[in-house]
């Protein structure tokens, strides 16, 4: 639901803030409803808030599945 | 774009389009709904349908929060910029959303309403700031993703005494719609591409009573297009196997018990409304959220009385029918002429993730292709 | 310059003519006498026509201003014409109170864009407006121009088979205007891509005369654009999405606001469409061609009783790309 973005945490602001980053493009962003984010995490951003960090192990995973599923039709 | 690009690689869409190709039973036609605005926006944006095979029918649902808003909420958004001195703070998708007789929120600023248009809530929060004598409301729409942001401005409101804000809210819920369209009963659904940023959210425990009580397989997807193409894989699978669990598809971001920072603040900024009226879907019970009485003086709805047209609402529009997966955009009679998102009579029409404009804006050459 | 622009400016009196004197003809020159007509000699050939209003807010953007664009824009509509643009003239409607260090700095800018398109502009005028009724400054440009013999441009002549080609990267006008846009501000480097086209379309129809269609690809983007063609011409258009060069930092604006860089406006770059054998040639003169650096063949002229433009996608489904309804807005859905 909803669009939201995957972009790369660049700064942490104060009061909570972040400044995040897609293809060179930046914007702050609040990180009042995500504990423990760090400089580099990838966080979900919809409407000026981080809602989620994105696991990049699971990513991985589900990239390879995608693939098995072609190989074995 | 990192995550975005891997997940719409044309080699790993073939596999998976020959893959759903070698899993349908012949003879056997398969009904998603995928629930989420956003979902239909991806399927009509990647022309997808070309990559599924035909007996995969998707069915677009009503997880749109600007087309479920009915008719007087609008008339009230109206209302509140016209008949009283705010200034009032909406997202963009809401501008050109038609209310009785026409009206529209573009067009109150046209006639001079103090209408702005905001990226996130705290902007709005920020101009109440800098107009301390002007009255501040923020329309707040949205399912279970667009919540947590409101709550978090309304608590940070009160926190500095913000007393020239206040939100008219108008936020939904994404179970009590699914259960909605379960119970209407005319629609056949096999199963349900779930919601990406909802799940974020509230988890993957509260879309069990599906699979459980409905036999209906849920699907939790990501945004882009290979999810949704794995998706169906694995809503395929299930429905070929008798099988109706949920699954979780979009595990890089949605975790089983889902965002705990987001539903306290849900918890203790909001109420349940016992109802509310959902275009198409009618009155929904517990499927609405109100501020909490704790909250109440940021309530809009209790600071300023609205005056309001009886709603009107085209007779032959198939909105209703159309959300709920009834009848395909092409069905209804206003379809096309005069009902384009140019001059949109229902609210499929106007925000373009509504089935009616994601069809007429990127499919409708199909059928002209083949009539 | 201190002060600001009141209604005495645009009186018909001293302070007015003092105005002009001062910033006007001071900025254009004496190629011309602004605010008298001008006697134009042209060569010979078919006369091209064009008058466009700028109305942009604001004023001042990256990579240029309303008076840069105001010339960049008239200049552009002659050259999509074929033509040469020969010179232009400027109405201004200026709002009560605009300072006139601003209004020094967009005739400055206006005076340089002419001289980077070998125009003059010949004559003008000026009104003023009370504050409340105008946006600063509203600026119409008129250019003239004449079309070499040989070449004839025609939005209606596009052919079944006819190559598409733009000449540049799309999209970054308007994602840099919006990045200042009041609600929005993200953060970005981007620059609007405004200039003159002039030398570019010159370039490529001393190679490609009968280049059949030009067009610049401005508000409603690359889609208006096409459609409009596709129209007119009474055939459909097909695109391929992996051929459009798209600059990341606008591919990564218009995915975290919603935006379809198709809708996106252009004000540097332009659509040929040619002869199918033509293709290459064109594209490699628009290449070497400093405007034209980022040229790609982006699809072809097809036959369609409905006429209406689509893409394939990077997943090689097909869409249609229809004309934007109403202003692009970001969206949360």
């Amino acid at each position: 639901m909803c669009l939201a973005v995957p972009t790369r945490v660049t700064q942490i602001l104060p009061e909570q803030m972040a400044e995040v980053d897609i293809e060179g493009v930046t914007k702050q962003i609040s990180l009042a409803l995500v504990d423990g984010v760090v400089v580099g995490d990838y966080v979900i951003v919809h409407v000026g808030f981080a809602l989620s960090r994105l696991d990049p192990g699971e990513a991985a995973k589900t990239l390879a599945l995608m693939a098995e599923a072609g190989l074995i039709a | 774009m990192k995550y975005i690009d891997d997940f719409r690689d044309p080699d790993l869409a073939q596999g998976l389009a020959r893959a759903i190709r070698a899993a349908v039973a012949p003879g056997r036609t398969y009904r998603f709904m995928e629930f989420c605005g956003g979902h239909t926006h991806a399927i009509a944006r990647f022309g997808l349908e070309d990559l599924l095979p035909d007996s995969i029918r998707m069915i677009h649902g009503p997880g749109c929060p600007v087309c479920v808003l009915p008719v007087a909420r609008v008339d009230a958004a109206i209302a509140l910029a016209t008949q009283h001195d705010v200034i009032l703070c909406t997202y963009a998708d809401l501008m050109r959303v038609p209310g009785s007789g026409f009206r529209s929120l573009t067009k109150a600023r046209a006639n001079g309403a103090d209408i702005r248009m905001v990226y996130s809530v705290m902007d709005a929060l920020a101009v109440a700031r800098a107009h301390p004598d002007w009255q501040v409301v923020f329309f707040a729409i949205g399912f279970e993703t667009t919540t947590p942001p409101t709550a978090v401005a309304v608590k940070q409101a009160a926190a500095e005494g913000l007393e020239n804000f206040t939100v008219h809210c108008n936020h939904v819920l994404t179970p009590a719609a699914m259960r909605a369209i379960l119970a209407g009963g005319t629609t056949q659904i096999d199963g349900f591409v779930g919601p990406s940023h909802v799940s974020a959210v509230i988890g993957t425990a509260p879309y069990d009573e599906f699979a459980r009580d409905h036999g209906k397989p849920v699907v939790i997807t990501g945004f882009e297009p290979l999810d949704v193409m794995q998706a169906v894989l694995h809503l395929v699978h299930q429905v070929n196997a008798g099988r109706c669990v949920v699954e979780n598809q979009y595990a890089r971001v949605v975790t089983a018990p889902g965002n705990a920072i987001a539903q306290a603040l849900m918890a203790e900024l909001f109420t349940l409304r016992d109802r509310f009226e959902w275009r198409g879907l009618g009155w929904v019970p517990n499927s609405a959220l109100r501020l909490a009485d704790a909250y109440a003086a940021f309530d809009a709805e209790a600071r300023f009385a609205l005056d309001l047209p009886r709603p009107t609402e085209n007779k032959a529009c198939a909105c209703g029918d159309v959300l709920r997966g009834v009848k395909r955009p092409e069905d209804c009679g206003l379809y096309g002429d005069p009902c384009t998102p140019e001059n949109p009579l229902g609210a499929c029409m106007v925000s373009s993730e509504g089935a009616c404009a994601a069809d007429w804006t990127y499919g409708r050459f199909r059928r002209k292709a083949a009539g | 310059m201190s002060g600001h622009v009141d209604m005495s400016h645009g009186a018909g009196g001293r302070a007015m003519a003092r105005l002009i004197d001062t910033l006007f003809l001071k900025a254009f020159g004496s190629g011309g006498a602004p605010h008298d007509a001008a006697t134009l000699d042209l060569p010979p050939g078919r006369v091209v026509v064009s008058t466009d209003g700028f109305v942009i807010a604001p004023l001042f953007f990256p990579g240029g201003d309303i008076g840069s664009l105001a010339v960049h824009g008239t200049v552009n509509d002659i050259a999509m014409g074929g033509a040469v643009p020969h010179a232009l003239t400027a109405g201004f409607i200026l709002e009560e109170g605009l300072p006139l260090a601003d209004l020094n700095r967009i005739v400055t800018s206006m005076a340089q864009a002419a001289r980077d398109a070998g125009v003059t502009i010949v004559a003008g005028d000026t009104k003023v407006v009370e504050r409340g009724k105008g946006d600063g400054v509203f600026i119409t440009t008129t250019g003239v121009g004449v079309v070499p013999a040989g070449v004839t441009i025609d939005p209606t002549s596009a052919q079944v088979g006819d190559a598409v080609i733009v000449s540049g990267t799309l999209g970054d006008h308007g994602v840099a205007v919006m990045a200042h846009r009041e609600g929005l501000e993200f953060g970005t480097d981007l620059v609007s891509d405004a200039c003159n086209l002039n030398g570019l379309v010159g370039a490529m129809l001393t190679k490609v005369p009968d280049i059949r269609v030009l067009r610049d690809p401005t508000r409603g983007g690359l889609a208006a654009a096409l459609n409009e063609i596709a129209q007119a011409s009474r055939v459909g258009i097909e695109i391929n999405e992996t051929a459009l060069p798209l600059r990341p930092q606008v591919r990564g604006a218009c995915e975290l606001l919603g935006l379809d860089p198709l809708h996106v406006a252009n004000e540097g770059k332009l659509v040929a469409i040619c002869a199918p054998e033509r293709a290459e040639a064109l594209l490699s003169v628009m290449q070497a061609h400093d405007k034209g650096r980022d040229a790609a063949i982006i699809g072809h002229v097809i036959d369609d009783p409905s006429h209406f433009l689509r893409m394939v996608t990077p997943l090689g489904g097909t869409r249609m790309v229809d004309w934007i309804a109403g202003e692009q807005l970001p969206r949360i859905c």
